[in-house]
């Protein structure tokens, strides 16, 4: 059996703290700035709060790894050296990348710190993964959430490092690392900015009919009744019109959550070394309920006992939750 | 010299359609080089891939360089398959779009595609030790990073290369957009993407065009126009041009590129012959000023 580690999202040093008493066996982290994929403001740490942090953690045996998983834009990358050299200073357990000049680095500038493959590297094939495994000795990939789990273990037999799948929170479909719609819209890059619809960005416009407009830069993303709860206008969730759809429709994916809690037994069983939850913009008592939920669900699937995971499902998006592209290929 | 090119066709056009392009593009059009391929969904590629030697034979003899370009999601058996025979080929022409195909291709020459985001300096000067020839930036790319990529690329003797029109590629995913709209998913999707030529457009609920859906693929509603911007982006190193097919006069689109290249005609009068072409569809440079990608930025006046 994999060691099935729980590997939890810290977005402030109190969430981190909180990730650490519920169980998590290693949280995830990023600097207040561009080198990460969650750069929105009021989240991550300094680099004064990530040393305190670490000693938490350390302290009780919790991993801290670090992200650094954006794309540095040419004439930038001094940014992203930096980071890392704070990161290895402060001794955090790995770096997670995605762009191959950062790997390269880092590989070469600290060989005694893990790096793991980004899910923003979109590595989805044995090929790619050993790619990244060859050239910069990475120990672990989290894998891209359009794999089912036959699929995740053929791919395990083929590659020499661990697999981190993420198992529940948001459910990121378009391939990571490849989307550049916030752009389009907003004029800042998921890619070189770390910026996913950005919050600064939001408009929820009441129209004359008593219908509400949730817009992104002034596009309208969805439109709600009056009695409808208006949801987050993140662009691939929004409900928009095609010639023979007029009556609009979520053309993307509807705004539900991953819960993978049932597929757990399986995904160990098809050689998962690691359970990523997603949430660094999360509360702390978001944090506190899905940790110890999965903390004590994994526990007990390694006992051998029945896991219990009701409470998982008051905690997703809308109440709606999908097991994705993991069960089916229906999915896509 | 600066070279134009022309990408691969993102779309499910017809065989007969594709035929009958690429030999209008092998006797009519002022490109130097021409990308072939199918890039984003592996299920299209048997409608037209026997072709595939007729057309490189035409192109070939009318003087263009051709090109493979490899898919950009590679995660099926066949897919796998591919990409690692088409990494295999014994030609320095080839474009690689994902890092399984990098993997096979070791370090025999090739091209990086657009879909490999080579951000910056120190991406390129990794790929360059291990064979690339030749970088495509990625699209959403700002002039400042440009200007860096391009000298850097540049003094390591690599062609480089961006996007100057045509839609832009914003996301790819594992899930058929296209199939979906339809009620139908990727497996049985009956090739429904063959009746949307230039994308499935998608409105918002207040009825303003926003994206167009391309099976996996995502694309921009407004074609990328960098006509005004050529000239900054050759002194800045950038060897290579590309126009992305789309179901305007491309023969026409080309000649409006490398008449502006040659400075043949004004700007002025090169931007109406585009805007003509393209008609109602939107014309944007946002990505190239640091905006949001679907804005069109005015030249600045200067003396």
């Amino acid at each position: 059996m994999s060691l099935a580690e729980l590997i939890c999202p810290a977005g402030t040093p109190a969430a981190l703290r909180t990730a650490v008493d519920a169980g998590a066996d290693a949280v995830y982290c990023g600097f207040q700035d561009a080198t990460n994929a969650r750069n929105f403001p009021g989240l991550n740490f300094t680099p004064d709060e990530l040393a305190a942090s670490v000693a938490y953690a350390h302290e009780r045996g919790t991993k801290v790894l670090l992200a650094l998983n954006t794309y540095p834009p040419a004439g930038k990358v001094d940014l992203w050296r930096q980071a890392a050299e704070t990161g290895a200073l402060l001794g955090v357990d790995a770096f997670i990348v995605a762009d191959m000049g950062v790997a390269d680095y880092i590989a070469r500038t600290y060989p005694e710190i893990r790096l793991h493959l980004s899910v923003q590297a979109a590595a989805s094939s044995p090929e790619a993964i050993r790619y990244y495994c060859e050239n910069f000795g990475v120990k672990r990939v989290v894998l891209p959430r359009i794999l089912t789990i036959p699929e995740i273990r053929q791919i395990r037999k083929e590659i020499p490092c661990e697999i981190e799948t993420f198992i529940f929170g948001n459910h990121g479909l378009m391939v990571e690392g490849r989307c550049s719609l916030t752009n389009y819209l907003t004029g800042q890059s998921t890619n070189m900015d770390g910026v996913c619809s950005p919050a600064s960005d939001v408009d929820y416009v009441r129209e004359p009919d008593g219908s509400m407009s949730s817009q992104l830069a002034g596009f309208t993303i969805d439109r709600f009744g009056p009695d409808e709860k208006a949801g987050y206008p993140t662009i691939c969730k929004g409900r928009y019109t095609a010639p023979h759809r007029p009556e609009g429709y979520y053309a993307f994916e509807e705004p539900v959550s991953l819960n993978l809690s049932r597929l757990l037994p399986e995904l160990i069983d098809a050689g998962v070394h690691a359970f990523k939850i997603e949430g660094r913009q999360r509360s702390k008592s978001y944090v506190r309920g899905v940790v110890s939920a999965f903390r004590a669900a994994v526990d007990d699937i390694r006992a051998g006992r029945e896991a219990n995971m009701a409470d998982l499902v008051a905690l997703t998006e809308g109440q709606k939750q999908t097991q994705g592209a993991f069960q089916t290929k229906k999915w896509r | 010299m600066t070279k134009l090119t022309l990408g691969p066709i993102a779309y499910h056009w017809p065989a007969d359609k594709r035929r009958d392009f690429y030999a209008r593009i092998a006797d009519e059009a002022a490109v130097d080089e021409v990308y072939l391929g199918e890039v984003i969904c592996s299920k299209r590629a048997p409608f037209h891939e026997a072709d595939l030697p007729t057309i490189i034979d035409r192109l070939e003899r009318a003087g263009k360089r051709v090109i493979l370009s490899t898919l950009a999601e590679v995660m099926l058996k066949r897919e796998r398959k591919a990409t690692g025979d088409l990494a295999e080929m014994d030609t320095p022409e080839i474009e690689i779009n994902n890092a399984a195909g990098l993997f096979v291709r070791g370090k025999r020459p090739h091209r990086i595609g657009p879909f490999m985001n080579a951000y910056n300096e120190a991406t390129i000067a990794w790929m360059v030790r291990q064979g690339a020839t030749h970088v495509c930036l990625p699209s959403e790319m700002p002039a400042s990073a440009i200007a860096v990529a391009a000298g850097a690329a540049h003094k390591l003797g690599l062609g480089v290369e961006v996007q100057v029109f045509g839609r832009a590629s914003l996301a790819v995913s594992a899930r058929c957009y296209h199939a979906r709209a339809h009620g139908r998913t990727k497996d049985n999707c009956q090739f429904i993407c063959e009746a949307d030529l230039d994308g499935m457009p998608l409105r918002t609920r207040d009825d303003k065009p926003i994206l167009r859906v391309n099976g996996i693929q995502t694309l921009s509603e407004s074609y990328i126009d960098l006509l005004p911007e050529i000239a900054r982006l050759v002194a800045d190193g950038v060897s290579h041009l590309r126009l992305m097919p789309q179901t305007v006069d491309m023969v026409a689109v080309a000649k409006v590129f490398r008449d502006a290249l040659d400075a043949r005609v004004p700007l002025a009068e090169a931007e109406a012959r585009l805007a003509t072409l393209c008609g109602e569809v939107g014309l944007s440079n946002g990505f190239y000023h640091g905006e949001a990608g679907y804005r069109r930025i005015a030249m600045a006046a200067t003396a």
